[in-house]
């Protein structure tokens, strides 16, 4: 490791954050079975502490360089590091992991199998540490391992406490998954083997394996593996259909992870390795990810529009969303690339807290079709109020954090990719047309049936889950730049691999 | 005056926010004051900038909004002569039309929450009016749809009400999509969304710009304004957005909302100066939809549906306005509008809350009596429609016709189409008026048993469906502000006189707004005294001629119009020329399809398609097993057969 | 007598032990022919360390044999707890390892 050493070299907050989860795992995985309350409590109160803790990460140094640094000796023959670093693309989405999981913990009064509360709240720590660690890992083979840390835990979360066909999601989730991993890990030891070739030593750190030029035509296989792990998860076009199923046999907190944090694990790893590290390939790649992005938005938003089922409708509309994320990422345009990080938020935030509404509506009456209730304005008029505002931030109205996303996104990429631009606009419209028309039958008319005139209101609990997020979609949507001010810096130094560009 | 400006902005948000945490503890009467207050304020807070105001542009800025590395957009709010204008109509007309509506939702479960969506609407129509980027302009663009669909559908459980909230909201998003357009052009070439820095870098530029781009910016901000300002081809969701209450038709479907089109052109005349062809399509599509909602109102029978459909023909006519060049006539045009238009709807509002929510003018009749000063309002308001002098509405529209009429070519030709326009208008309203107010009793008989013409729209509260008694006045607070805006009605037209009279206010004040834009297109045309007169002389005859056959006509009733005709014209125009039905056979229904089309192929090949690879991979998985036969001898056999293989190959 | 002699006799050694194991069924023969394999390897080791005067070979020959000695013991307790829940020691009654 060639880097200087920083003030804040002996501050291990990022180790902190990363391992406080699996103790608390290791915690809860001792207490007896039988005491919900217990269980309940040791699980909230590791993930609140780590919440506070990862609220320091918002100190993140805003020149755009990685903050709170570590670095120790793990495979030293191969040069693999434990390191870890953090910088303003990175932080949101470390925050956004230790908040949605106590909002997960919120949802757990409704299990599929009470009695197995243990192991899914062991699961949930064990998810945030695979999260937070990928976000943090400045080593390109801990971020494999966290990436693929991540998988077990949310495998054992859908199979486990899924709906009637979670054996197949779950399946499918993890071999969709694997079958994406496995080429990315070549394309690692294909990128420390070149590294050892080139410069004599292994190294396995993502800043030392940017110095290192691979000729184009290797740059577009190493890219090829990881653009696939990625792409699946993201997920985009034709590669989505693992998510509907995975999104509507999870339980409700499986949702919410899966929605506000692993999907962006693919976006993540572009841009702080597919475009870094083979930026000759991610140009000669971007064309196709565009189109195929473009077509997530359009065909996303089609196929949201299709959905009779609450769950489906939102996963669909998550394909849509996270295409837009795509197109932002590589129009290569430094505010298209600000907008998608924000919108990578974003997402996490407005499709959370629609799985978590979605989720709640369903444990009132076991029932996800859009036409089983109606009238859940005048029947359950919190929850009603909650789910149209959701909607609207889903949809990108102005004053609400999607629009500032969206708007950058679109308002960058017509400057280098004017076509892409307006055809991803065209998901503005789109977006409109699904959410308002699952609002309308949902929330207006009168209700479809006679269980569907009696459902309690928002509860407390589900409130006190929500309110972080509502609060978050204002802030964001009036107040962006407290975020875009840390965000702007790292991307310009993300994108600075790619040579000029405006 | 920043702190005006702050204030103008922030007053409705906080009366949002304060009426959305207390809405379960708050008695009517305060949550009446709060609202009404909130639009009150920034009124006040209006007429003390507009004295204060010494021509110089004032900004206020709240804090930053977006930053990106070169995309910054603060939230700051622009006084000029342009927002300031429209800022008095809003705060004004909005305060009137809240006092209103504390007499007409009185009965209302939902009270507190209307006064919340209202000044929600007020607080982004001003964002809307003051925003200095165009993004904080489209803050305020979506803001007033969301508030638009929130009210249109205030009364939910009737599904249909929510399906018009829905039409309108969409229908806008697809206008709202060539405002983005306009947008990110704006700022590829100009790098900047301030309209400001725009206006003024495009008129220092004017001779460099490449025409094909500022007709597309032109085009794209023309297709907004076809969305919010419900124009051809997108005009559909204003007539269902008569579901809303009432006071909502009138603040938003008529007086301002509507509006914010008008607004978006104005506010970038430099754009349409430029461009010869965005400013003829404007000019046609302005004149084309004033003419083709005039046929449409023609045959209309629900009061509110006639007044929606002349909103959408006198918002053609301030785009024609625009069109031609004749900025300041449209904006005159908005304001007279504003007041005369704002007045129909309330009356309407008072004759629909006399008859227990019957909207179905086929069954009113004879109110006369009933409703005096409703009916005495009504009358100006009519007149003032009519473009009748010395009403309102005869200046403004006298002064985009003689604009029209006097120049050469295709605006002359649009000029002529204008007068039909003001024959049928006059025709309608007086139409409308004599059947309301005149003619024998025909309310109270069986009301409620009507299928068509959403007659069940306007059904909120409590009213027994039968209730036979005799129809009365409305209160005061909302007589009040009919009589207020009686009197505006009347005298608006002072405002912006005839040349000859050497009096325009408005002209002047507006003056340094459009100056750039007639940098480029040269000074507007003076006529002579001989020509105005003239031009005045034919507008009068036509609605006067209109307003008295009208009147004439169905003074004594409906007579055949009472039953629904069923061939000829009289049948596609009381269909709507089946406009609807059009749209959902050629554009909705292939779109549905689609969708469905998007969800078998994801089922079928998509997913299919995984599926296979994993069949595969399994019936693969199958033949393999075979080899695995758990006998030791086969295991061992190809084992040493391996191992012989191997030693082969290496020795 | 050269190092070649003691090979022949290994893989002689070998031979007669794969034949057994591949030809007959009897469990414990068949256990028996694969230790006469894995002598025969030992004896190809020492008679290699002993020609190349090393004392590499011998040593492998040594850690060989006592895991054979292991072996022998786990193998030995295998048969006869399967001889315990089947009384047979014939290899074709032992199908469970199908796939």
């Amino acid at each position: 490791m060639a880097s200087k050493k920083e003030s804040c070299v002996g501050s291990h907050i990022l180790s902190l954050i990363t391992f406080l989860p699996l103790l608390g795992a290791l915690v809860v995985a001792l207490l007896p079975r039988g005491g919900h309350a217990a269980l309940r409590g040791a699980t909230l109160v590791f993930s609140l502490a780590n919440l506070l803790l990862s609220l320091t990460v918002f100190g993140v140094d805003p020149s755009g360089g990685m903050s709170f640094k570590e670095s120790a000796e793990w495979i030293p023959t191969l040069g693999i590091s434990y390191g870890l670093g953090i910088d303003g693309i990175a932080m949101p989405l470390v925050i956004l992991a230790c908040l949605v999981v106590p909002i997960c913990i919120a949802t757990t009064h409704h299990l599929r199998d009470p009695s197995r509360l243990k192991e899914y709240l062991v699961f949930l720590l064990l998810m945030e540490t695979g999260m937070v660690g990928v976000f943090c890992a400045t080593d390109l083979v801990l971020f494999y391992v966290f990436f693929e840390l991540t998988l077990v835990p949310l495998y054992f979360l859908i199979g486990m406490f899924g709906g009637e066909k979670r054996i197949y999601a779950a399946f499918k989730f993890f071999l969709f998954t694997a079958a994406g991993s496995l080429p990315m890990l070549v394309s690692i030891l294909y990128l420390l083997w070149s590294y050892k070739q080139s410069h004599g030593a292994w190294s396995a750190s993502i800043a030392d394996l940017r110095t290192m030029s691979l000729t184009t035509p290797e740059q577009m296989w190493v890219f090829g593996g990881f653009a696939l792990a990625f792409a699946i998860k993201v997920p985009m076009f034709p590669l989505h259909t693992w998510l509907p199923d995975a999104h509507v046999q999870a339980p409700t907190g499986g949702s919410i992870i899966l929605a506000a944090v692993m999907l962006k694990l693919g976006t993540y790893g572009f841009i702080r390795l597919g475009i870094p590290l083979l930026p000759q390939a991610a140009q000669a790649y971007a064309t196709p990810l565009l189109v195929l992005a473009v077509i997530g938005v359009i065909y996303g938003s089609y196929l949201a529009w299709a959905q009779d089922d609450l769950k489906k409708l939102v996963a669909c509309s998550s394909v849509a969303h996270m295409g837009f994320v795509m197109v932002g990422l590589f129009a290569f345009d430094k505010d298209a690339v600000r907008g998608a990080m924000l919108q990578m938020l974003n997402h996490g935030i407005s499709t959370g807290a629609l799985f978590l509404l979605v989720g709640a509506i369903y444990e009132r009456r076991h029932r996800r079709g859009l036409d089983d209730f109606g009238g859940l304005a005048r029947v359950a008029p919190g929850l009603a109020l909650a789910l149209i505002i959701t909607s609207m931030s889903s949809i990108g109205l102005p004053g609400l954090n999607g629009f500032v996303g969206e708007f950058m996104i679109i308002a960058g990429t017509f400057k280098t990719q004017p076509l892409f631009a307006v055809l991803t606009a065209l998901g503005v419209l789109l977006g409109a047309i699904y959410m308002l028309q699952m609002v309308r039958r949902v929330c207006y008319g009168k209700p479809k049936s006679e269980e569907a005139k009696h459902l309690t209101d928002i509860t407390p609990t589900e409130k006190l889950a929500f309110a972080p997020l509502l609060i978050l979609m204002f802030w964001i949507g009036l107040k962006p730049d407290f975020l875009l001010d840390k965000i702007g810096p790292a991307v310009d130094a993300a994108l600075l691999a790619l040579g000029t560009t405006p | 005056m920043e702190g005006l400006i702050q204030t103008i902005v922030l007053a409705p948000f906080v009366s949002v926010a304060l009426l959305f945490l207390l809405r379960r503890q708050l008695p009517k009467s305060a949550a009446a004051v709060i609202g009404c207050g909130a639009v009150l304020v920034p009124f006040l807070c209006t007429v003390a900038a507009f004295f204060q105001f010494d021509g110089t542009p004032v900004t206020a800025t709240l804090t930053q909004w977006m930053t990106g590395s070169v995309l910054n957009v603060p939230l700051a709010f622009r006084l000029d002569q342009l927002s300031l204008t429209w800022t008095l109509v809003v705060t004004g007309i909005g305060f009137l039309i809240h006092v209103y509506s504390v007499g007409y939702m009185h009965e209302d479960p939902s009270f507190v929450r209307f006064f919340t969506y209202l000044n929600l609407f007020v607080g982004s129509m001003l964002c809307l009016v003051l925003g200095d980027s165009m993004v904080l302009l489209f803050l305020g663009w979506e803001g007033v749809g969301l508030c638009s669909y929130l009210l249109i559908g205030f009364w939910f459980d009737e599904e249909e009400n929510a399906k018009a909230g829905q039409k309108a909201f969409v229908v806008n998003r697809i206008g709202d999509l060539g405002f983005l357009v306009a947008m990110v052009l704006v700022f590829k070439q100009f790098g900047t969304l301030n309209i400001a820095d725009v206006n003024a870098m495009a008129a220092a530029q004017a001779a460099t710009l490449d025409p094909t781009l500022v007709t597309s910016i032109a085009l794209a901000l023309f297709v907004g304004c076809c969305g919010k300002s419900a124009q051809l081809p997108l005009y559909t969701w204003l007539p269902d957005a008569m579901a809303g209450p009432t006071p909502v038709s009138a603040l938003i479907h008529a007086a301002t909302m509507v509006t914010a089109g008008i607004y978006l052109v104005a506010r970038m005349s430099i754009f349409f100066a430029m461009s010869p062809t965005a400013s003829t399509v404007v000019a046609v599509v302005g004149c084309a939809t004033a003419l083709f909602a005039a046929t449409i109102g023609l045959r209309q029978r629900d009061i509110k549906k006639v007044l929606a459909y002349s909103t959408v023909s006198q918002l053609g006519y301030m785009f024609l306005a625009l069109g031609i060049g004749a900025y300041t006539a449209g904006v005159f045009h908005v304001i007279t509008h504003a007041f005369f238009k704002a007045l129909l709807f309330l009356g309407a509002g008072s004759v629909i809350h006399a008859l227990h929510h019957e909207q179905d003018a086929m069954r009113m009749g004879g109110l006369k009596k009933y409703l005096p000063i409703t009916h005495k309002t009504f009358l100006i308001g009519s007149l003032a429609l009519a473009g009748i002098a010395p009403f309102a509405g005869f200046f403004s529209k006298d002064k985009i016709l003689g604009a029209a009429l006097y120049s050469h070519g295709l605006p002359q030709l649009l000029g002529v189409f204008g007068l039909i326009t003001a024959l049928m208008t006059a025709f309608y309203t007086f139409r409308l008026y004599a059947l309301v107010f005149h003619g024998e009793e025909r309310f109270g008989h069986g009301a409620h048993g009507h299928a068509d013409h959403g007659a069940h729209a306007d059904a909120g509260h409590g009213h027994g469906a039968h209730d036979h008694a005799k129809p009365h006045e409305s209160p005061l607070t909302m007589t009040f502000p009919l009589m207020v805006l009686a009197v505006l009605a009347v005298l608006g037209g002072a405002l912006s006189l005839p040349h000859f009279a050497h009096f325009d206010m408005l002209g002047k004040f507006l003056e340094p707004i459009f100056a750039p834009a007639y940098a480029v297109l040269g000074a507007p045309h003076e006529h002579s005294v001989a020509q105005e007169l003239g031009a005045m002389l034919v507008s009068l005859v036509l609605a006067v001629g209109g307003a008295w056959y009208g009147f004439s006509k169905f003074s004594e009733g409906p007579g055949k119009q009472a039953e629904h005709s069923t061939k000829g014209l009289p049948f596609l125009l009381e269909n709507k020329w089946f406009v609807d039905e059009i749209y959902n056979v050629l554009v909705v229904g292939p779109m549905r399809a689609l969708s469905h089309l998007a969800g078998f192929f994801d089922r079928l090949v998509v997913d299919g398609l995984v599926n296979g690879v994993a069949g595969m991979v399994r019936s693969a998985g199958g033949w393999i097993r075979m080899m695995q036969n758990g006998a030791l001898h086969t295991y061992a056999l190809l084992f040493i057969l391996g191992a012989a293989y191997l030693a082969i190959v290496l020795l | 007598m050269s190092v070649f002699h003691y090979y022949v006799v290994a893989a002689i050694l070998f031979s007669i032990g794969a034949g057994g194991f591949l030809l007959r069924r009897n469990l414990l023969v068949m256990f028996m022919s694969v230790e006469l394999m894995l002598n025969a390897a030992n004896l190809c080791l020492v008679a290699a360390s002993s020609s190349f005067d090393l004392a590499r070979g011998s040593s492998f020959a040594l850690v060989s044999i006592a895991v054979a000695a292991a072996e022998v013991g786990v193998g030995l307790a295998i048969i006869i707890a399967w001889f315990r829940l089947r009384p047979s020691v014939d290899a074709g009654d032992l199908q469970e390892l199908r796939g």
